[in-house]
């Protein structure tokens, strides 16, 4: 017991409002007026320049948002949000055009530089900026960054590599302008604009986001990534992310954000669809540390995100993996389709929360097509007064012969003002199916701290093995460039309770 | 939007047969408020369907369209068929107590010779000259369910079996529910069974349909108060006619240091749902509860526990397993709370579905609600068909293939009926089982 109270004791004292990345980068911004009406939506379709059938399809899932309520099932509590009350679009006024990193604000940079994103860091360890045609760093492993600031994206490296490969990775405003065919072929396809609540809001005022298509047989050589940060006083953030991996190709997607410290609640409801043809692979890997609100639980990022991949070929396969220690509230359930044959889907997941923060998040697991699997590995950690639920769905259709899904969902309690719930639904519609569910719900276990002390360790760091080995299958997943800052994040997130 | 609905045809239809049926209904004063209350609150809901969470399932709207009205008493006729649909369940050595098309009847039942200590009344006498705490009681179950609102509204009748402080009943209780109608009706029938401090029982309730009868319906529930280190031992069998519709809920509230014992098997019906809330309110108690479906044809069984640890040092053990052949539609919800007192609890829910045919379903929903750190709670749920290798394993050593099927059943449902703590209630589990499986081949 002596360990977590002084777990409980040193969260109550370090606890989040002590957040590592609250800082505010002062930068004039271009506003759109406050609120939302069919106006705001014709002047962020007019600042990004965006053809005709564009502005319609988003005025209509505006019509449609309209006609719509506010989801109330999902295990979180929040105070009513006024949409009135937020700004729908604000767009850094950056240089026009950037063709290196030299020509980005500096003020913007030194924001990453904070993060410890690893822009720079990156071209000087892993050799990213060195001339793309030079043997010198062609062994090496490479991240391309779609830095999105606030709403815009400023600056997309390596864009030239990327042409050579054929991958297009750019943010979505341009793919609407540039490759028309694609967006209006693929967007909205996986997440209909009439999805829900949060995706319909997402439709009708998305800013910006990125848009990624690897072309057939294509191994995209390099992890793609942006990063998110959410600047501007108010602005809820509409992020809307399109990646298509043709038949054969494979992507690797790395998404992370960090948000500065405020008052209000900010409103995040992003939209990622992910499109998987035949024997296409993407890996999209998230690690999500906004604001979680201050030690009282006010403030901190509302997350509402609606993440859905598609298989749609035969023997594709997408998996998701996340670290989600920030926000004060997430919703957020990345799904697969798994309509192609033989296709595969996995979620691995670290949800940590602490503080007052709420998570209620999981997957979903479609089975229709033949011989399809799914893995779900979900470990949820609470502590503090917050509220971690795991809500799942597998099911399988009546022509998904030969489904196979696993799934684990295993939860930790740290102190004993926190819940951890799991909510799984397994429907199986023909026999064939083949499901397995199991989930644990514990506290570290008193001999295994004790065991830990004798050998030398402090409580803390005794807590803080075991977590690690507690999370360790999810991180495994991780791209390795990341795998180092989401370790990092944890032990930020969990200062105090974890050592 | 439920507002609207309930406005349709067969909502107006049920309420004019309750403003009919009014009168008949047993209890005057308060109890006939409380029902008009329940009643008005089943007219704003109607029928519960799949946009209800707890009921995602089981869609009454679909599967069951309409609330019959109630039969008429039995008439000398009725129980003769009555008895003569009972021979084959009767349970020797029991004390039998059996409603007849929702009507409690006497020349049916043991009426003598009661052991010191137990009482038994007809809900009927209760509501009418009853005490107001025993009435109350009768009527404190949760209205926020349309199913058990209704319940509440209609209830004509049913037992009130009180067991006093130290009283060990030696012989079982033994509730046959008949229904013998020919025509479509149904029954609204709610039973107490109230066991004092360190008292035991065993309790089993039937459910059956007298030849010819059609699509019945059974709307009945159960309340049940185990007292601080009481035991109850508690089984159910559906075994209806297969047109039959059995909707019912049970409230179970236990003590300090009490055992409660349950296990549900449902082979008979055509749409049955039983749920469960089972309150563990005084520390150190224990709660195994296991149940089996067995179902084909089209049937639709929905089993739904919810289980609610609020004090420390609970245990439970949940066990379930369905067995879902032809079109058959298994459901299983369960639910654990852990709340933020209930320290040191062990729960625990394991629940299978083993998928004989292309065409079944089923679909499992175990829930963990957990606000307590110190405790081990866990679930499992797995679906699948029957192992190939072992079937060949068996069809090698000279089994049919039905056979061979039937023996793997008997053992994946055996581990759910194991949890039976009565041997003699366990031999009836397995013959009702058996029963099925032979039914099948």
């Amino acid at each position: 017991m002596a360990a977590v109270q002084e777990t409980v004791d040193r969260v109550r004292r370090i606890d989040v409002d002590q957040y590592r990345y609250g800082f505010e980068t002062l930068i004039e911004s271009d506003k759109a007026p406050k609120g939302l009406s069919e106006d705001t939506v014709r002047f962020i379709s007019a600042k990004k320049n965006e053809p005709a059938w564009m502005l319609e399809w988003r005025l209509e899932a505006y019509r449609r948002w309209l006609t719509m309520t506010e989801p109330k099932w999902a295990r979180v509590n929040y105070p009513k949000i006024d949409y009135q009350d937020l700004y729908y679009y604000s767009a850094p006024k950056a240089k026009k055009t950037v063709s290196s990193l030299d020509e980005i604000d500096p003020e913007i940079l030194k924001t990453y530089e904070k993060l410890g994103i690893p822009l720079r860091e990156v071209e000087v360890l892993e050799g990213v900026v060195r001339p793309p045609e030079g043997e010198e760093g062609s062994g090496q492993r490479k991240i391309a960054v779609d830095a999105v600031f606030d709403s815009v994206s400023v600056a997309t490296t390596f864009q030239k590599e990327l042409k050579k490969a054929g991958v297009i990775f750019m943010p979505i405003s341009e793919a609407i302008r540039e490759h028309p065919e694609l967006v209006k072929k693929y967007l909205g396809s996986v997440v209909p604009t009439s999805d829900n609540y949060f995706a319909t809001l997402n439709s009708a005022v998305f800013s910006d986001g990125s848009f990624v298509y690897v072309p057939p047989g294509v191994r995209c050589p390099m992890e793609l990534s942006t990063y998110f940060r959410i600047n501007e006083r108010n602005t809820g953030q509409f992020e809307r992310t399109l990646i298509i991996a043709d038949k054969g190709a494979y992507v690797s997607y790395l998404e992370g954000c960090t948000a500065p410290q405020r008052d209000e609640n900010q409103l995040h409801a992003a939209v990622v669809e992910l499109v998987t043809l035949d024997d296409a692979e993407i890996k999209y890997s998230t690690v999500q540390n906004w604001y979680p609100g201050n030690s009282e639980g006010v403030g901190g990022i509302y997350n509402f995100v609606t993440k859905r991949g598609d298989c749609r070929g035969n023997n594709s396969k997408i998996s998701w993996t996340q670290v989600e220690t920030g926000s004060a509230i997430t919703w957020k359930y990345p799904s697969c389709i798994l309509r192609g044959d033989n296709s595969r889907g996995e979620f691995y997941s670290v949800a940590i929360s602490n503080g007052h923060q709420q998570v209620d998040s999981g997957t979903k697991m479609i089975h229709l097509g033949k011989n399809t699997t799914s893995r779900i590995i979900s470990k949820g950690i609470a502590a503090g007064v917050s509220q971690n639920t795991y809500r799942g769905l597998v099911t399988a259709h009546r022509k998904a012969t030969g489904a196979r899904n696993f799934t684990a969902c295993d939860s930790l309690l740290i102190g004993d003002k926190c819940g951890a719930h799991t909510v799984p639904y397994v429907e199986a519609k023909n026999s064939s199916a083949l499901f397995e569910h199991e989930a644990t719900t514990s506290k570290i276990s008193e001999d295994v701290l004790f065991y830990c002390v004798q050998r030398g360790l402090t409580q803390e760091e005794a807590v803080g093995l075991v977590v690690n080995g507690f999370v360790k299958d999810v991180l495994q997943q991780l791209p390795m460039e990341f795998a180092v800052e989401a370790q990092k994040l944890i032990s930020i997130s969990l200062e105090g309770s974890v050592g | 939007m439920n507002l609207v609905v309930a406005k349709t045809e067969t909502g107006r239809a049920l309420s004019d047969i309750f403003d009919v049926a009014r009168d008949r209904l047993p209890g005057g004063g308060k109890v006939a408020d409380a029902r008009q209350q329940a009643f008005e609150i089943y007219e704003r809901a109607g029928l519960p369907h799949r946009r209800i969470e707890d009921w995602k399932y089981t869609d009454l709207r679909v599967l069951m369209r309409e609330v019959l009205p109630p039969a008429p008493a039995p008439d000398a006729a009725a129980v003769k068929r009555a008895g003569s649909a009972l021979k084959p369940h009767a349970i020797a050595g029991a004390r039998r107590l059996v409603l007849v098309d929702g009507v409690f009847a006497a020349q049916l039942s043991d009426t003598d010779d009661f052991e010191q200590g137990l009482s038994v009344r007809t809900l009927r006498e209760v509501l009418e000259a009853g005490d107001a705490a025993l009435q109350a009681q009768l009527l404190s179950p949760d209205s926020s369910d349309p199913m058990v609102a209704l319940n509440s509204a209609m209830m004509t009748d049913g037992l009130v079996i009180e067991v006093a402080d130290g009283v060990v009943l030696t012989k079982p209780l033994h509730i046959v529910h008949i229904a013998t109608a020919a025509q479509p009706l149904a029954m609204f029938t709610r039973s107490l069974l109230k066991l004092g401090k360190t008292a035991g029982a065993t309790l089993v309730e039937s459910y059956i349909g007298a030849d010819g009868v059609k699509a019945y319906q059974v709307h009945d529930s159960l309340l049940l108060t185990v007292g601080d280190g009481a035991r109850l031992d508690h089984v159910r069998l559906i075994e209806d006619s297969r047109e039959a519709f059995n909707i019912c809920a049970a409230v179970v509230t236990l003590g300090a240091h009490a055992h409660f014992n349950t296990f549900g098997m449902t082979s008979g019906g055509n749409v049955s749902r039983y749920q469960a809330v089972i309150a563990v309110a005084g520390e150190h108690s224990r709660v195994e509860t296991s149940g089996v479906n067995l179902l084909n044809g089209r049937q639709h069984a929905d089993t739904t526990l919810f289980l609610d640890h609020a004090v420390p040092n609970g245990t439970s053990h949940e066990i379930f397993r369905a067995v879902v052949d032809d079109r058959g539609h298994s459901v299983f919800q369960g639910r654990i709370i852990v709340r933020p007192k209930a320290q040191k609890t062990d729960a625990r829910m394991m629940t299978r579905a083993l998928l004989l045919s292309d065409d079944a379903e089923a679909d499992n929903k175990p829930e963990l609600e957990i606000f307590a750190d110190d405790v081990a709670c866990g679930h499992g749920a797995t679906t699948g068909a029957l192992d190939e290798s072992l079937l060949f394993y068996l069809r090698a050593r000279g089994l049919s293939e039905k056979e061979a099927q039937a023996l793997l059943i008997q053992a994946f449902v055996g581990e759910a009926i194991e949890q039976i703590a009565s041997d003699d209630l366990r031999g009836l589990a397995i013959s009702a089982a058996e029963r099925w499986l032979a039914a099948r081949s």
